[in-house]
């Protein structure tokens, strides 16, 4: 699947401080396709994803977005890729001094310059996908609750139809039927689109529910991947700790570390 | 701890800091002159800037006026100098008083609210949202703050030196028994335009080190709802304190230009 990757990583290095938090991350997500990385919390996942989006700049290694290597893009070249890409933020990330509408269509107004009264109009059929009313498009965001918070956030993502999608823990904080309203959603617009999606979860439902394939991260590193239906058998230990959610195994929590 | 050790850890801090402030600086300016601008979102903090700090200004001018004439009344009076009330409390609003306490306020008021404004969008992700959404943040929430603090100051400010002479001619008039006209006369006969630009241009300066320091710390801010408090008091402490230093400058270039 070596060239056919809409995204690789190969080597991406990055600490904080003293505190190594990637290690030498390898990943390719193919073109199409839905990856799903899965790991504990605070092992590294979201900086992952904002390496390749070039908010965290990594101290080594490479980052290929349609085979171009996107450390090496000028100002101008990383804005115009960035066009390609949808990002749902962990905490939804809304901006709270504009309406729901205007946050979703914020992309195609900022970004590309679009029409108001056009973009609105984009932004309420978005918001039906996604199952909210054009009531809620004249709301603030602070006025909705988490789940609906989320679901204007994928709105958000998909607005601009992107190329590629990224979903940094759709379903964390959500009750069981909220989250899989969300991986439905997911899984509906992604395949509308036709995009490549690079998810990051540590909830095995949502995993198994929109993963072509699976990898797992584990101290900075990617320990397993394969498809979705082998995570059962991977025959990782560390994975099977982690899909089984158990306190004993490989993995030790640190939790007498400061 | 070895002192000298302390010392140079916080000098090195220091010159981190400066370092920095700096490249905030430029990239904030670079974006002030490089279109689009934001007419909208300028136009907005002009209104947080100017219209809503009147109140607080314009007390603060007239308080200060009124003082400023009586105090200055007690110490010409021992030498029979009471002519002078009038023309030095105009001098010492608009050079001085006018700007440097008008500026403190504002700084409280506004270089806060940006810094938690701000900051708050910072550690909710939200500017990392702004940046996949094809706008960058510096085009977005600082070069309209600084437009509308360099604009919108000397205007507050002009307003605060009318209140100020006033709240000197109504202490002059009422309670010292100055005839009203020759008071007003004695404003401002000895009145130069220099006087009044030069605490203008102060005025401007000032503006923009709020902008700076409230944009800067909010940028800059991390670590939850806690970051977000520390970075709201560094800024007005170090948008004072710089405004306090930059106040010293400015009147020796005006100064050494007589
Ligand atoms: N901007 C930053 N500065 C310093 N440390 C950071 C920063 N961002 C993340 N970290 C650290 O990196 C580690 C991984 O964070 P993150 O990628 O958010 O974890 P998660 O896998 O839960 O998404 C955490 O220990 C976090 O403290
Ligand atoms: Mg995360």
């Amino acid at each position: 699947m070596s060239n056919d990757a809409k995204i690789a990583l190969r080597g991406v290095y990055k600490q904080f401080g003293k505190k190594v938090v990637l290690d030498g991350i390898d990943l390719e997500v193919p073109r199409g396709k839905s990856l799903v990385v899965i790991g504990g919390s605070g092992t590294g996942k979201s900086v992952m994803i904002k390496c390749v989006l070039g908010l965290i700049r990594p101290e080594r290694g490479e980052i290929l977005i349609d085979g171009q290597d996107a450390m090496k893009f000028s100002a101008s070249e990383r804005e115009e890729t960035l066009r390609k890409f949808g990002m749902l933020f962990q905490g939804s990330a809304l901006f709270d001094s504009l309406k729901v509408w205007e946050n979703v269509a914020f992309g195609l107004i900022q970004g590309r310059r679009m029409d108001r009264d056009q973009a609105k109009q984009i932004a309420l059929d978005k918001l039906g996908q996604v199952g909210l009313g054009p009531e809620v498009g004249e709301l603030s965001p602070s006025e909705l609750s988490g789940g609906m918070q989320k679901r204007v956030a994928l709105a958000r993502a998909i607005a601009a139809e992107p190329e590629i999608i990224f979903f940094d823990e759709p379903t964390t904080g959500l009750d069981p039927i909220m989250a899989d309203v969300i991986n439905n959603l997911i899984k509906s617009c992604v395949q509308k689109l036709g995009a490549t999606t690079l998810s990051i979860t540590h909830d095995m439902a949502s995993a198994r529910k929109i993963a072509d394939y699976i990898a797992m991260i584990y101290k900075g590193k990617i320990i397993w991947h394969g498809a979705a239906a082998e995570v059962d058998h991977s025959g990782n230990d560390y994975v099977d700790q982690f899909i089984h959610g158990r306190a004993d195994g490989p993995i030790k929590m640190e939790v007498l570390k400061p | 701890m070895n002192p000298l050790a302390v010392i140079g850890r916080i000098f090195l801090d220091f010159l981190v800091s400066v370092g920095r402030v700096s490249v905030f600086t430029f990239n904030g300016v670079r974006h002030v002159f490089a279109p689009p601008i934001y007419l909208r979102l300028t136009g907005r903090q002009m209104m947080v800037i100017g219209y809503y700090s009147l109140p607080v200004v314009g007390l603060t001018a007239l308080f200060t006026g009124m003082v400023l004439a009586l105090q200055i009344y007690l110490g010409s009076s021992r030498f029979n100098a009471e002519n002078a009330v009038a023309w030095i409390v105009v001098l010492g609003i608009t050079r001085e008083l006018g700007p440097v306490l008008g500026g403190l306020m504002v700084a409280g008021r506004v270089a806060s609210a940006m810094a938690a404004e701000i900051g708050t969008m910072r550690v909710t992700e939200q500017i990392d949202a702004l940046t996949t959404l094809s706008t960058n943040p510096f085009k977005y929430l600082v070069a309209p703050r600084m437009i509308a603090g360099v604009v919108t100051l000397p205007v507050l400010i002009l307003v605060a030196d009318i209140i100020g002479v006033m709240g000197g001619y109504l202490v002059g008039t009422h309670k010292l028994g100055f005839n009203a006209g020759t008071y007003l006369k004695n404003t401002f006969d000895f009145l130069e335009t220099l006087d009044v630009v030069s605490g203008l241009v102060k005025a401007s300066v000032f503006g923009f080190i709020i902008a700076l320091m409230g944009c800067y710390h909010g940028f800059h801010s991390k670590g939850g709802a806690q970051g977000v408090g520390r970075a709201t008091t560094d800024a007005v402490v170090s948008a004072s304190i710089m405004i306090l230093i930059a106040n010293y400058f400015v009147t020796e270039l005006f100064f050494s230009g007589q």
